[in-house]
């Protein structure tokens, strides 16, 4: 059947709001290049000022290492407990397995702002504020739940059947589970674990309420920026914290597409 | 739930342990004092929630909040059946490069998207300057500090999510129906009102709850983009946490959205699967 007029028409509508959704974020790119000492788009030349600005202060620096650190750290921890969850309820699959699921999927659709008042609740007793066991423990919590769809979804096309042959062939649950289901649901870890990490290492609105002077992360040091809407350097901060997130996004789309090749 | 290691059936309990016992004590624990400290800070009793009916300031944030939130979803929704649509028809290679731009600024940074907006939308921004220069408009329009910078922020934020539900319910939609219904006599719009349209209606619900619910908590753009003058739950709420330190009111404000949301959650379980609606991004 050939596309009518109007489907035409609305592929075409499509195609540019497509291109809108992403246009808007790279002005942060030429405004970061701008000569000016306020911030703006660059008329006549550009100049890199504001990347030595940013890569040459300390606090900016802290900033990038805290959210490494806080990232990868959080990540490692909510791929672990969201795979092994993954794995359990594959395997249990039962009524109270779904109700389970569904409340470790929580984190993800409640706002951010309730949890922000939780965890800063709980943290002021425990010493855990403008720490980093505070806001890696907190972003877990809010990651990985990510973990836990992808793998999930991984699980999903496992044939469980490969689980019981490699016990009848007499593999203990350890070796079962290395060498058999986890290369099985290798891509949905992958995925997880990207995706874990971009939500930590963009996540303000938790930060906000945990973070004072001494864990400063880079989008905690960003909203400052923002809400002072004058220092050029915010926008070389922005374009590099924007860089991070399509590198590791880029991981995640070269082995998704690895995957549907050797499929 | 209990976990019951010495049954080989319930051994899957204790991998769900971790995770279950993080999310319990981190997570829903502390959302019960939140819950808690709304009847019983400053005073036990429902005095927070008395509030809500003499505090004018309270009803005027709430209106904001609801009115903003409808205006979003439905903006977005429309966007997004429209993207959707165009994603199902398109050959493969073309689909592939319109999910991969969806799932890109699925995954930007809200806080580079509305930093990049702050830049555009000023008085002196690319967009007025390019209206301008245009000739369509012969002063500034003010973007910002009011709802319709802060409703163009957070549409851009949304479309995505909405897209994504209701793109899984038309994946779902055997074709042959579409031509069985042409091919029965009934012209192209007949057959999307009649036919295409209410086999969509499980995605378009699921979308529109999806949006409307990111939306009544959202933070980062309003507080942004509205600059103080489009006052929304979430910005509301922390200052009353970080700034007058009136626990009392901002928990019974977490409360109302927190049971708002759950009630449109168990509506949008009905519609589809939280996993389907994230599921077709992101795995």
């Amino acid at each position: 059947m050939k596309p009518g007029l109007f489907a035409r028409l609305n592929s075409g509508l499509s195609w540019v709001l497509l291109v809108l959704l992403i246009a808007p974020a790279l002005v942060a790119i030429p405004v970061s290049l701008t000569p000016k000492r306020f911030l703006s788009f660059p008329t006549d030349e550009l100049s890199l000022q504001y990347y030595r600005e940013l890569f040459g202060s300390p606090e900016w620096m802290s900033s990038f290492w805290q959210s490494t650190v806080i990232g990868v750290a959080s990540t490692l921890l909510a791929t672990t407990i969201g795979t092994l969850c993954a794995i359990g309820l594959w395997r249990v699959s039962s009524k109270a397995g779904e109700v389970v699921r569904a409340i470790l999927l929580l984190p993800l659709v409640i706002p951010p702002i309730i949890a922000a008042m939780a965890f800063y609740r709980l943290f002021v007793p425990l010493g855990l504020i403008d720490s980093y066991p505070g806001l890696i423990l907190a972003h877990t919590v809010l990651s990985a739940p990510l973990v836990l769809i992808t793998v999930s979804a991984s699980l999903a096309g496992f044939d469980p059947r490969l689980e019981q042959a490699s016990r009848n062939l007499g593999a203990s649950n350890w070796t079962t589970m290395h060498r058999v289901i986890l290369p099985g649901i290798m891509p949905g870890v992958l995925a997880g674990a990207v995706f874990a990490f971009i939500s930590s290492w963009d996540e303000i609105v938790v930060t906000l309420f945990l973070s004072k002077f001494s864990v400063y992360t880079l989008p905690r040091r960003m909203w400052n920026g923002i809400r002072e809407n004058t220092d050029p350097t915010v926008a070389a901060a922005a374009v590099v914290l924007m860089f991070v997130t399509l590198v590791a996004f880029s991981i995640w789309a070269l082995a998704a597409r690895r995957k549907r090749t050797t499929d | 739930m209990q976990a019951t290691p010495r049954h080989a059936m319930n051994a899957g309990w204790i991998l769900v342990l971790p995770f279950l016992v993080l999310v319990g004590a981190l997570f829903i624990g502390p959302i019960f004092n939140i819950m808690w400290l709304s009847v019983s800070d400053p005073a036990p009793g429902l005095g927070n929630y008395a509030e809500l009916f003499t505090s004018d300031s309270l009803g005027k944030i709430l209106w904001t909040t609801l009115r903003v939130c409808v205006i979003c979803t439905a903006i977005s929704v429309l966007l997004g059946y429209s993207i959707a649509y165009a994603m199902v028809h398109a050959a493969d290679s073309a689909r592939n490069k319109m999910l991969g731009l969806l799932l890109v600024s699925f995954w930007i940074s809200v806080l580079v998207r509305t930093f990049s907006w702050l830049m555009l939308l000023g008085r002196s921004g690319v967009v007025n300057s390019g209206l301008e220069a245009l000739g369509i408009i012969s002063q500034p329009i003010a973007f910002m500090r009011n709802e319709l910078g802060v409703l163009i922020g957070m549409v851009h934020y949304m479309v995505p999510y909405a897209v994504l539900p209701i793109l899984a319910s038309m994946q779902s939609i055997d074709g042959r129906v579409v031509q069985a219904s042409r091919s029965l006599g009934a012209t192209g719009t007949q057959t999307f009102i009649r036919v295409y349209l209410p086999l969509t209606r499980a995605g378009l619900v699921a979308a529109a709850l999806l949006v409307f619910i990111i939306n009544l908590g959202f933070y980062v753009v309003p507080a942004v983009l509205g600059g103080g003058k489009v006052l929304m739950v979430a910005e509301y709420i922390s200052v009353q946490v970080l700034v007058t330190l009136q626990w009392g009111t901002a928990a019974m404000l977490a409360a109302l959205l927190l049971f708002g949301v759950l009630a449109l959650l168990f509506i949008m379980s009905r519609f589809m699967k939280l996993s389907t609606v994230f599921g077709g991004a992101k795995a």
